[in-house]
This record gives structure tokens, C-alpha cells and sequence, in this order.
């Protein structure tokens, strides 16, 4: 039996305005890689180019069905894909990075991921970023890590009005209880 | 007495809002502040003064009063508002303080909170000059944010009665932001003042959100709410305060500013009193007083110091009956709770004459509001026709319009606001859109300069300076004999200036006395620093929503809620919450804790580890790496091997232990402590990118991936072997110090055989989503044993047994693993490692280092209390007192059927057997130094 | 509140990053061959200049990138960023 850092928060976070979801059990690899070479084989193997510019994604499908990949540091690397699949893809990464220098770990019950969507999204937000996340500074493909509240997230912009939340395991009950109290006013 | 008017003000007469000051019943309007609905009853005195309780009442009809605060009552308890600030509302219930007020013991059950805003340009102050600059800025299709202390825009528009383009002014005021309101990108935000300037545009600003709405304020919304707003430009059109002169007795209520009487009069249909008298040094004061006495007050004398009364002015004031009596100041007042008559004398000398009132305005010019200009570190500039601090220089992303810059003419505050919102699009990459018309005012008292008078010669103990602090013309004087000459000192002296209202109305005044005591000019002279906040800002407002359980993040593992329902009572270490120990039925932590250990020793216990941190360390060059970041060797571990090691700052002093685990040629993992896993990364990561970028070296974090369990006691292999079938957990198959991958109950786990109780243990691994099953898993397999779960108590005791210290308990920067008796784990094979060439510096090799021992207290039911200090002798000495280290560890101890303790001792080492002293309380307890081990010293236990 | 550019995230708020002191003192090549005082000078004596200091900074709530940064001591201005390994730029006080 598995159980993920939000379970006992799913209606509450579905009461929400911003219809918070958590995503759980995501298959989640941290990759270190510089060569270019072995990032575009990497890349290759997945079906998605990784992020060539900083604080952003890239979202594409291939073998591993749908898969993310974040922009972490200059030399580091998110990759998301449905669950379950964290080890087929670890191997097919470290095929791919070969002998390049890099690192491939498996990092998928690290975070959680929570989905938020609709029109006050940007505005709760607001309570406890200091990134502008305004359309015209933060456009669907933006991933920023920064502090949401008092806490690091990474934080990716989807759509006109969707954002996905990656958080610590630990803190992600800190984090929906925030989100809980910063969307109190905004609760019709 | 009711001193309302019939007619006029911004307040809707046809409703009565009743309200409590002082325990009397009084009534008011919507749209009234406390302070005028002070002043149409009738009522002046306010409160008293803080040190030498006199009467005191309302200087100002805004938030530079320096005199009128109130302690709310209902419908929540808060102290120190200023009665100008407060809007009235039903029920509400004040009194006035003497000075301070007091915090509710109470908890405030009102909401708060924070947003982060993004704007091109910020324009603070929605006067003229502002409403201007923010239409200029909102036109070019900038994002703009126009914040306003007051609950409607207009600014210095809201106290007069004059016409803009021969309308009413409201009706221009109305106009404009309701296109700001409109635009898209525009933000306009009421009842919010702008406290902070920084660094990078940032700027904070308070919005008091329901205040007005009293018992009528929804739960769920924020009270008040701190913007932390971001702009690339900034237009400060803040505004001006009117000066007061000093001059004995000017404290007595029914002494007020003259542009806040008309504030008062046109704003609110208030009038200050029934007879006024004012004292001017400039033209402003005679449109208060024409306005006044067309309002029905009695003014029977305007006192203007200059030698000259303007002549149109003094006209219209003759054709109404007042007397303008030219070169005269007022040089004292008479009354108790409220003033009763002003003595009048030609300025320099002469024979005072007295005129009886029961007000007396005061205008002694103007001072720009300057505070968030020199936050933003603008330079000041002193400018003596005004009599004021101006803005003295440019700044880049910073410009200042309206009277903030010294600017009285309404049409060319107004050009000013249109310049600088222009300015400040441009600067942030836009092109002005359509210009924004300039108004005409008819105002007749715009005049910009005055007569520049800080003070009339009178009874200098009761000249006040501060009214709020109760600083006198004298305690200035006495600074500057003294010997202090710099504002700053003075200011801090004195204490002029420090209180809620931060000078707003002394500062410039008690500048100008020392400039003349001195006999130095202002132009000199450095103005004491503008520091935020503005007005008063609470800390709850500060705090925001990080208050009660979002106060700091609490971490969590995926265990917790097993923990919590089972009673478990938890200690914080760092942000996590742990497990403390798991108390039964009546059990205090002793007792709780005694069967924990007994259970774990004698049969088998279990915690949750998962808060260790755990990185992962991947690349070519990770052992190279690791030989340098561990005191002792770990390139050589084998794969499928663990070894314990311990981390040195470059001093030398130890900051971290753990396990280092080999897990392929290329790939270890290793374990911090709780509070350091971060810490820990940043210094492996500071290391590879600033010193050793050529290492082929990654390391990631994976401490909340993994959920980890240690299993302990002599019963752990059979638990073990009960959840692990596939796993052959004897001795010789799963020795010590290796680890081994497999299934336990049912799940891929990664076992350690590890120990930090001396006992046979196990620690698993396991992803942290099954977690939770694992753990109960082991509750069950467990049960025939009586499994026991423990928690960090009972680790402490156990682990202390044994004498394994704990980085931050036993250690604080300044213990090296020579000082914990752990130079075993210090490598001398190894040619240098982070830490070494330190253990050869003099200071290391000091004997007489404090160094890590055990105490067993002669009497071994006495329990020392941790950070005791160590004494050498059975009697204390005559002070000082040489200290010989402290206690860091104690428990009592189950399997040792006593107290013991672990203390950093000077040459412990060579201590032990002696008997040495702590002192508790008033007595002197002796202890005998043992080594650090005291349990199972031979290791046999480690085998089961 | 203020803004530090980090290299590779853009400007940031300062409460992002960690604070690493004085750039551009490397580990010694062989502490051994140090004298008790050369050594001390690396581990305990830094800079400390009225005016621009190259100093090192790690956005560690970003990307966890060291960088250095020159930053006027009188006014906490950063005048310059860059990338570890990169030579410190010219800068005019
Ligand atoms: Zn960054």
C-alpha cells in the first residue's frame, strides 16, 4: 500500500478555489548533465529537448508516454513522467548519458506535486511569492524555483490559469494548509 | 455642545453611528474619524501626557497628530491609534491613554496578510500631484499602483472647499480615479500608506482593509494586509505637513494646526470651537480663518509674525472683523483641559496682551513629507525660504512631485505629477499616452514662503517640542550644553522624534532650536535618517498569515500520522516534528522513557529515522571527493559496505557525522543529522563549484524519498527475518556495517546494518509513499516481541550509553573529533582533507582542550541538569571562578540503574577517575569522570 | 527587500540566497607546506573594504549556483555579477 504526502488533504484541496489537486506517486529524476551531446540524447530517449533556457519546461511524449522536463540549474534537470515508470526511464537516461560526467537519481517520492487552476490562481499565489508570476513576466512554460510562503518550490506555469506546485514531501502538508488559509478569501 | 455643522463635509448625516470614549456616550456620522467625532461633541482633551501628565488633545487631523491616541476596547483591544486614524463605526468603544497603552492579553483573532505586487510605476499619494502622475503613467498602458493613506483620494483637496476648472474639486478627483479605476493594469489602493522604501523598488505599504467596518467586518477577510510591492519607477507625491511654532504652554488641547481646523471644517462639518485665535507666520492660516469665520466661528485676532500681513488677504479678513495684527506672536496660553486665553506680545518685546478663546490655530509653514524620499536615500537639501528638508538631488528610479517638494501651487503641483508620471513611464519603457489637462485652482493661499520662526522666547519647561515625548525647548538646550552637536545625537538624547509619530511635526523644529543654539546654518546641518516604518505598523500586520500552525513550516514524514495517533508526544528538531516518546498510560517522560530503553535493550524496539539527511553521491571522482569532505577514508570502502565518518569545518571543528554508504564503484550515499541534511548539500555543492569544478562529482538529495526505520535490540534479527524471507539476516550472511537490497514486507528496501545504541539494529529503507506500511508491517512482525516503538528520548539515551555523541549537542564549532575521543576516525594515511592542517595549529594541540567524558554522579539517583557547569573543588572560591567545562548530555539511565552524564571536561581525557564538582543550585554535587563509554564497552552486543 | 541578479535565474529576492564571503581565496594548493600563520590567514583573516568587495553568493532556494558578486560595502549596490570561475570584472568604485 502506498501513500502519498496529500492523501488526507484530497476534498479539501478539491474545495478550493483554485482547485487544488495533488498528483501523486509521479515518476520524478533528478539528472545532472552538461554535455551537450549526452543532454540531447537524453532528451532523445524521452521524446522531449530538455529546457535550453534557464527557469523554464519543456513537456513532450515519447516511450515514456508524457513526459516534463524542468529546468533546475544550469547543469540540472527535473524529468516527470507518469508513475511507476522511474525505473525504465533511470535506465534509459543513464544509457543515454553514457560515460558523459552526470548523474541519474531516482528523486520521485522526494516531492508532490499539486495542480492548481482557474482565475485566482495568480492571486493566492501572490500571498506568498515574491516572483512575478503576471502573464507578461511569467508565460505558460515559466519554472521558477523559489519560495512560496516559507517554503522552496518549484513552480511551473501551464496554462493561462494553471499552475503545478512541486513540493518537499515533508513540507507538502505545511504548504496545502497555507494555500488553504490564502484562499479563504477568495472562497464563494 | 455640538460643534457640528449644519450642513457640508464628506459624511452621510442621515446615519447615526453611537460610540463610547472615556465611558460617555457619543455619536457620529459615517465618514467622521474619532477625532472629529471628537471634536463635534465638543470634546478636545484626549489623553494625557506620558511622563508629565498633562492635558492633551488634537494637534492635526491626520497621521502626523503627534497627540491624540486612543486604546480601542471593542470590537477588538489595540493600543496607541491615533483618533485622526480611526474611522468611526457603530459600537466602537476608545479611551484615551496617558501616553502608552497596553497589549491585550487576549489573543487577536483577526486575519492578516501579505502580497507580493509587480508594478512599471508606483505613485504614493493621491493628491493632485499623484492623481496626475498616476493618470500620466496609466495612459501609457504601464502597470501602475496608486496607493493612499486616507479612504478616498484628493489628498490636501479633502480639507479645503476650493473649485478646480470652476467645479468642485471632488468632482476632478471623482473623474480621475475613476478612469484609474478603469484601465487595465491600474491598481488603486485606499487606506493604504506606503511605510518602507528600499532597496530595488521595493516598497511596503500598509492597507488597513476592515478597521472601518467595526463589529461589521467579515471573519474570513485579511484586517490588514502588508503590500510588498516591486516598481520600477516611483512617484512620491506624499504631501506636506504643517509646522507648528513652539512657544510656552502650546500644549493644551484646543491648540491645533490651522490647516487641520479647515480639514476638519470642510472634511468632516466639524468646527474646532466656538472662538479662535490664529498664529500664522505664512498665508495659509488666513484661509482657515476666512473659512472659520464664514463658518460661524468667532476669530477675533490673527497673530502673524511677519512684519507685513498680506495685504489682499488681511482685506478680506478686515471686511469679515478679524483683526490682523502684524510683527506679533502668541508668547503663551492659558486653560487647563482645554485652552482659555493666548497672550499675544510684538515679536522681540513688548507689553503681552491676552485674548480669551477657547482655540488657537497655529501655522508655522510647511514641511514636505520627505520620509520615503530619504529612505530611498535621496539627498536632502535644507531650503530656508521654506523652512524645510527638500528633496535635494535626482534619483534614477525615484521622483518626487507636489508639495512634497516644497510645492504650495495647486496647478503646479500638478505639473509636477504630470512630469514625473511621464518621467517614469519613459524610464520603464513606455511612451506617454494622452496628456492629462492641468487644473486651475482658485486658491488664495498659496504663497509658498512664510516667515521662518522654530520658536517664540517664553518659559522654555513648558515650550514643547515632542508632545508625545514630552521634550521641551529645555531638554533640547540642554543637549546642545552638553556638547552635542549632531541631530542624530540629539535626537537620541532628547528622544524627540521617536515616537509613534516619528517628528512628524518636532523634527524640524527641534532641528531649527539646535541650528540657532548652535549658531550654525541648517543648510549644514544633516537631518536625522528617515527609517521605516512611516506611521505604526503591528506586528501582527507584519506577521501576516505566519502565525499559530503557519508560523514555520512543520516537516512531517510519511510516519507522522501513526505517531500522532498513537499517542506520540513530539519534539522539534529543526522544522521536523519527531517523535519524543511515546507515553502509556500515565507515563511522564521518565517513566516513559525507562521502558523504551529497557524494551529496545532487552528485546526490540523501532523509530522513525526518516528525518536523516540523505545525499546521493554519483561520479568518478565521489570517493576522491569524500576523502576530502570525511576526516577519515572512504574511497576504499567496498561496494555493499558502510562506514561511519566525521566532517570538519577547515578549522577543524567538527560540523557533521554519519554513515557513508558504498553503493556501486561510482555512487555512495550519505547520511547527515537531522539539522544539518541542508546545510550539508550547500557545502558539498560549495565545495565541487567554487574549489573542485574538475571533479566528476554529483550530489542530489534524496532524504525525503527514503523513509527510514532502525530496528533495535537483541530481537531485531527475528523481526527482521519475519518481513524479509528473502533475506538471510545471520550474522555471517549480513554482517555489520554492510547493507544489503531487497524486499521487505513486500516492498523494494535498501537494509543497513547500522547501529547507534550498541545493540543489534537494523536500519531500513524504504521510498517514503510506503513508508507507513512498513512501519506497521514491523508493528506486527514485532508484536510477538513486544515490539516497542521509541522515540528521539530514548535514541538520546541509548546512543549516550554507549557515549556517541550527537553533533550540536555534544559539539558547538569549537570540539574537533580529537576533543570526542575520535581520532580513530581521523585518517593519517590520507595526504590533506578538509580539516587537517587545523589539527596541527598550536591551539589544537593544546592538553588542556575540553575534551568529551563521562560523569557519574556519586549519588546515582542525582540527576544533573544539562549545561551545567564544572567545578574542580568541593567549595566555590572566591569569584572567578574557574569553569572546567559543562555537562552535555544526562539521563537516567535503565541499563546502568543510575544517572550518568556526558560533559566537555578541560583534559577530560586525563581526568578520568577524578572527582570533580557541578553545581546545582545551591549546592555543590560531586561526580566521578569516567570514559565516555559506559555501556557494553566490549561491543558484545552488537551481534545480538 | 533587495534584488540579487543571480547569473543564470535573474534578479531575485535576497531571502533566495545564501551569503558565502570573500571570493576569490582558494583552498590552499598544499595546506601542509603552510606555516601555522599562512594558514590561519586562509581559514580566519578576510577582507573588509569600505567600497566595492568581490564576494561569493549562492542562490540557494534557485538553482543552487555559487556566483560572485562585487558589491559596494557603503550602499550594498551589487555592481557586477558572475559566474564562478569567471575573473571578477573591472568595476569603478
Ligand atoms: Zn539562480
Amino acid at each position: 500500500m502506498t501513500v502519498s504526502p496529500l492523501f488526507a488533504w484530497t476534498d479539501r484541496l478539491a474545495a478550493l478555489p483554485v482547485n487544488a489537486s495533488e498528483r501523486p506517486f509521479l515518476s520524478q529524476l533528478t539528472v545532472r548533465a552538461s554535455d551537450p551531446a549526452a543532454i540531447a540524447a537524453m532528451g532523445a530517449v524521452l521524446g522531449v529537448g530538455f529546457p535550453a533556457v534557464p527557469c523554464t519546461f519543456t513537456a513532450g511524449s515519447g516511450e515514456f508516454g508524457d513526459v516534463e522536463v524542468l529546468w533546475l540549474g544550469p547543469d540540472e534537470f527535473l524529468v516527470v513522467a507518469a508513475p511507476d515508470l522511474q525505473i525504465p526511464i533511470e535506465e534509459a537516461l543513464r544509457g543515454a548519458l553514457g560515460s558523459a560526467r552526470g548523474s541519474v537519481v531516482d528523486t520521485s517520492a522526494q516531492r508532490t506535486t499539486v495542480v492548481l487552476e482557474g482565475p485566482h490562481v495568480r492571486d493566492v499565489l501572490a500571498h506568498g511569492c515574491s516572483v512575478d508570476l503576471h502573464p507578461s513576466a511569467a508565460p505558460a512554460g515559466t519554472c521558477v524555483q523559489t519560495l512560496l510562503a516559507r517554503t522552496g518550490v518549484i513552480l511551473l506555469v501551464t496554462g493561462a490559469d494553471s499552475v503545478t506546485l512541486l513540493v518537499r514531501s515533508s513540507v507538502a502538508e505545511y504548504l496545502a494548509a497555507w494555500l488553504s488559509d490564502a484562499c479563504v478569501e477568495y472562497q464563494t | 455642545m455640538n460643534f457640528r455643522k449644519p450642513t457640508g463635509g464628506a459624511i452621510d448625516r442621515n446615519t447615526v453611528l453611537r460610540f463610547t470614549f472615556n465611558g460617555q456616550l457619543l455619536t457620529g456620522h459615517p465618514g467622521d474619524t474619532l477625532a472629529s467625532a471628537l471634536l463635534a461633541n465638543g470634546v478636545h482633551e484626549v489623553g494625557s501626557s506620558v511622563k508629565l501628565g498633562r492635558p492633551r488633545g488634537i494637534v492635526a487631523a491626520g497621521s502626523e497628530d503627534p497627540t491624540s491616541l486612543v486604546q480601542i476596547e471593542t470590537p477588538y483591544s489595540e493600543p496607541m491609534l491615533l483618533a485622526t486614524t480611526v474611522e468611526l463605526f457603530d459600537g466602537l468603544e476608545a479611551r484615551g491613554l496617558a501616553g502608552q497603552g497596553r497589549l491585550s492579553p487576549e489573543p487577536d483573532p483577526a486575519r492578516y496578510d501579505a502580497k507580493h505586487e509587480h508594478c512599471d510605476v508606483l505613485v504614493v499619494g493621491a493628491g493632485p500631484a499623484g492623481l496626475v502622475a498616476a493618470l500620466t503613467a496609466a495612459r501609457s498602458g504601464a502597470r501602475v499602483v496608486l496607493v493612499d493613506e486616507q479612504n478616498q483620494a484628493g489628498g490636501a483637496l479633502l480639507g479645503v472647499d476650493e473649485y478646480l476648472d470652476d467645479r468642485p474639486s471632488a468632482e476632478w478627483v471623482a473623474d480621475i480615479v475613476a478612469e484609474l479605476k478603469t484601465t487595465p493594469g491600474v491598481l488603486v489602493l485606499e487606506r493604504t500608506t506606503a511605510f518602507g522604501m528600499y532597496q530595488d523598488g521595493f516598497v511596503l505599504a500598509l492597507q488597513k482593509r476592515t478597521d472601518h467596518l467595526g463589529f461589521a467586518a467579515p471573519a474570513s477577510v485579511a484586517r490588514q494586509r502588508v503590500w510588498r510591492i516591486r516598481t520600477k519607477q516611483t512617484v512620491l507625491a506624499t504631501g506636506a505637513h504643517e509646522r507648528p511654532v513652539v512657544f510656552a504652554n502650546n500644549d493644551r488641547p484646543g491648540i491645533m494646526l490651522a490647516s487641520s481646523a479647515r480639514t476638519f471644517l470642510h472634511r468632516y462639518g466639524v468646527l474646532p470651537g466656538s472662538r479662535a485665535v490664529v498664529f500664522t507666520t505664512n498665508d495659509s492660516a488666513y484661509c482657515a480663518a476666512i473659512d472659520l469665520a464664514e463658518s460661524g466661528v468667532d476669530i477675533p485676532l490673527i497673530v502673524d509674525a511677519r512684519p507685513e500681513a498680506p495685504a489682499r488677504l488681511a482685506t478680506e479678513c478686515a471686511a469679515r472683523g478679524i483683526e490682523v495684527r502684524a510683527g506679533h506672536v502668541v508668547t503663551g496660553t492659558e486653560g487647563s483641559s482645554r485652552v482659555t486665553d493666548v497672550h499675544v506680545a510684538p515679536l522681540g518685546d513688548g507689553h503681552p496682551d491676552t485674548v480669551v478663546c477657547d482655540t488657537l490655530l497655529v501655522s508655522g509653514g510647511w514641511n514636505p513629507v520627505v520620509s520615503l524620499f530619504s529612505q530611498a536615500r535621496g539627498k536632502l537639501r535644507y531650503d530656508s525660504s521654506l523652512g524645510a528638508f527638500v528633496p535635494g538631488e535626482e534619483l534614477a528610479s525615484v521622483r518626487v512631485a507636489g508639495s512634497a517638494t516644497g510645492e504650495l501651487d495647486l496647478n503646479a503641483c500638478a505639473r509636477q505629477g504630470r512630469d514625473a508620471g511621464a518621467a517614469a513611464v519613459v524610464a520603464a519603457g513606455f511612451t506617454p499616452g494622452g496628456q492629462v489637462p492641468l487644473p486651475v485652482s482658485d486658491s488664495r493661499c498659496t504663497q509658498r514662503t512664510g516667515l521662518v520662526l522654530w520658536r517664540v522666547p517664553g518659559d522654555e519647561d513648558a515650550s514643547f517640542v515632542d508632545l508625545q515625548r514630552d521634550a521641551t525647548v529645555t531638554d533640547v538646550l540642554r543637549a546642545t550644553g552638553a556638547g552635542l552637536r549632531s541631530l542624530e545625537h540629539i535626537k537620541r538624547y532628547t528622544t524627540i522624534g521617536t515616537a509613534h509619530d516619528q517628528g512628524k511635526t518636532s523634527g524640524m523644529i527641534a532641528a531649527g532650536i539646535v541650528a540657532e543654539a548652535l549658531g550654525v546654518e541648517l543648510a549644514d546641518q544633516r537631518p536625522t535618517t528617515f527609517r521605516p516604518p512611516y506611521t505604526s505598523v503591528s506586528f501582527a500586520a507584519l506577521a501576516g498569515r505566519d502565525r499559530g500552525e503557519l508560523h514555520d513550516p512543520v516537516r512531517v514524514t510519511a510516519i507522522h500520522r501513526w505517531h500522532v495517533a498513537h499517542g506520540a508526544l513530539f519534539e522539534n528538531v529543526a522544522q521536523w516534528k519527531r517523535p519524543w516518546y511515546y507515553p502509556r498510560d500515565g507515563e511522564d517522560l521518565h517513566a516513559a522513557v525507562l521502558r523504551e530503553c529497557r524494551a529496545t535493550r532487552e528485546s526490540v524496539g523501532m523509530m522513525d529515522g526518516s528525518t536523516l539527511g540523505k545525499i546521493d553521491v554519483q561520479g568518478r571522482d565521489a570517493g576522491k571527493f569524500l576523502d576530502m569532505l570525511y576526516t577519515n577514508m572512504m574511497s576504499t570502502l567496498k561496494v555493499g559496505r558502510i562506514r561511519y565518518g566525521v566532517m570538519c569545518g577547515v578549522d577543524g571543528m567538527v560540523i557533521d557525522d554519519g554513515t557513508v554508504i558504498r553503493v556501486g564503484e561510482e555512487r555512495f550515499l550519505v547520511t547527515t543529522t537531522t539539522g544539518n541534511a541542508a546545510k550539508i548539500l550547500d557545502w558539498m555543492e560549495e565545495w565541487l563549484q567554487t574549489e573542485w569544478p574538475h571533479l566528476d562529482v554529483h550530489c542530489t538529495s534524496v532524504t525525503e524519498h527514503w523513509a527510514t526505520i532502525p530496528l533495535v535490540g537483541p530481537k531485531s534479527r527475528d523481526v527482521l527475518a519475519a518481513v524479509a524471507p528473502s533475506l538471510d539476516v545471520s550474522n555471517e550472511a549480513f554482517e555489520f556495517m554492510t547493507w544489503h537490497d531487497t524486499r521487505v514486507a513486500g516492498v523494494p528496501a535498501r537494509v543497513c546494518r547500522i547501529s547507534f545504541s550498541g545493540e543489534l539494529a537494523y536500519e531500513i529503507n524504504v521510498t517514503a509513499w510506503h513508508g507507513l506500511a512498513v512501519w506497521e508491517a514491523l508493528m506486527e512482525a514485532g508484536s510477538p516481541y513486544g515490539i516497542t516503538p521509541y522515540g528521539t528520548e530514548t535514541m538520546h539515551v541509548l546512543r549516550a550509553e554507549k557515549g556517541y555523541p550527537i553533533i550540536g549537542q555534544e559539539t558547538d564549532a569549537t570540539v574537533t573529533p580529537q576533543d570526542l575521543g575520535m581520532s580513530w576516525a581521523v585518517s593519517k594515511k590520507k595526504p590533506d582533507f578538509i580539516g587537517k592542517r587545523s589539527f596541527s595549529r598550536a591551539e589544537n594541540l593544546r592538553t588542556d582542550r575540553k575534551q568529551l567524558v563521562g560523569l557519574l554522579p556519586v549519588d546515582p539517583n542525582v540527576l544533573l541538569p544539562e549545561g551545567s557547569q564544572i567545578v574542580e573543588t568541593d567549595r566555590l572560591p572566591e569569584p572567578p571562578v574557574r569553569m572546567l567545562g559543562h555537562v552535555t548530555s544526562s539521563y537516567p539511565s535503565a541499563a546502568l540503574g543510575r544517572t550518568f552524564a556526558l560533559a566537555l571536561v578541560r583534559s577530560g581525557h586525563e581526568r578520568v577517575g577524578e572527582t570533580l564538582y557541578v553545581p546545582v543550585e545551591d549546592a555543590l554535587v560531586p561526580v566521578t569522570v569516567t570514559e565516555s563509554v559506559l555501556y557494553d564497552k566490549e561491543g558484545a552486543r552488537r551481534d545480538g | 527587500m533587495q534584488l540579487i541578479p543571480c547569473p543564470w535565474c535573474g534578479p531575485r529576492e535576497e531571502a533566495e540566497f545564501h551569503y558565502g564571503g570573500q571570493a576569490h581565496v582558494a583552498y590552499p594548493e598544499d595546506p601542509s607546506a603552510l606555516s601555522d600563520e599562512e594558514w590561519a590567514q586562509y581559514v580566519f583573516f578576510r577582507e573588509n573594504p569600505s567600497g566595492p568587495f568581490a564576494e561569493r553568493w549562492s542562490h540557494s532556494a534557485g538553482c543552487r549556483r555559487w556566483f560572485n558578486a562585487v558589491r559596494d560595502t557603503r550602499t550594498h549596490d551589487l555592481i557586477a555579477v558572475y559566474r564562478a570561475g569567471e575573473p571578477m570584472p573591472e568595476v569603478i568604485s
